[in-house]
């Protein structure tokens, strides 16, 4: 195993249900998960993770700077793209379809109350579910998420409230990459890449999700 | 007096940013309620009120940072 990636948390008596919400606006998805951050909190349901993708939108998180999106507001929102302020740590990010989100709602309290072990735990199983694509992802230090040399393919971004996370990472899979020169994306210059970009094939949504899922299975569950 | 503490969030961690008060001095708050927000580098986390009671001072302002361990806030409890 690469080093890099050794689980740096401690995990035991973990599980988690899953979600998948198809297509869905980014505020009804965002609503889903403040219920169910409440729901987990307070031991009523189990942690969950969830899976979708959103209509185009651009996310300005607590950190984000206005200058970061490269276009006036009302032009974005005339080309059907919405703009939306939220919760989560990070700078301005896309959403858009053909790009799969996974928002784990998680309970810290059995994962070691750990941030930085949560983090790169959710970068670990982002990277491993490429890997199995053939492509080399990795971490970049000081940089959250996953890249394939300079170019970014996932991008994370959590908030946490009663040790319950939200928020979460989202993979680019087949999605119209133009669309991210409309930001600087995380507030920096980068490239951004997709899987179809080295795999050249029709992906499975199926097979991406489901792929997804055991990656977060062995690395938050035990196995991995 | 209680006094609200930035708890240990990870390894590693050893700041945050205070980026949002949910209430102001003054004003009542409830134990679990959430009352600050704070940023580190890509997460946000809710820190919810300790106590019930008077939020007496907040020490960090919203834009500051604070280290872990250190206190954000006094609350004259209630109950």
């Amino acid at each position: 195993m690469n080093h890099s990636l050794a689980p740096s948390a401690v995990l035991h008596n973990f599980e988690f249900d899953i979600l998948d919400l198809g297509l869905i606006e980014y505020q009804r998805c965002y609503a889903w998960q403040q219920e169910l951050v409440e729901s987990v909190s307070l031991g009523r349901k189990k942690s969950a993770l969830l899976l979708c993708e959103h209509p185009p939108v651009i996310t300005l998180g607590r950190r984000a700077k206005k200058e970061n999106i490269l276009k006036p507001l009302n032009e974005l929102t005339s080309q059907g793209i919405a703009i939306a302020y939220v919760t989560r740590g990070g700078d301005v990010t896309l959403h858009l379809p053909g790009q799969l989100v996974v928002y784990p709602v998680f309970d810290l309290r059995f994962l070691g109350r750990d941030i930085t072990a949560f983090l790169r735990n959710l970068e670990k199983a982002i990277i491993f579910f490429l890997h199995d694509y053939g492509i080399a992802a990795k971490r970049k230090e000081g940089l959250t998420g996953a890249w394939v040399d300079e170019k970014k393919i996932a991008s994370i971004g959590i908030a946490i409230r009663h040790w319950v996370t939200y928020h979460g990472l989202s993979v680019n899979i087949d999605c119209d990459l133009n669309l991210f020169s409309l930001l600087r994306s995380c507030g920096q210059d980068i490239m951004m890449a997709s899987i179809k970009d080295f795999t050249g094939e029709d992906i499975d949504r199926e097979k991406v999700k489901e792929g997804i899922v055991a990656k977060f299975r062995q690395v938050f569950c035990g196995g991995g | 007096m209680v006094k609200v503490i930035l708890p240990e969030l990870g390894e590693g961690i050893t700041k945050a940013t205070v980026s949002y008060w949910y209430f102001q001095a003054g004003q009542t708050v409830k134990k679990g309620e959430d009352l600050v927000e704070l940023t580190t580098d890509k997460a946000t986390f809710n820190l919810p009120s300790p106590a019930t009671g008077k939020l007496l001072e907040v020490f960090s302002l919203e834009g500051q940072s604070a280290d872990v361990g250190s206190g954000l806030a006094s609350i004259e409890a209630s109950e």
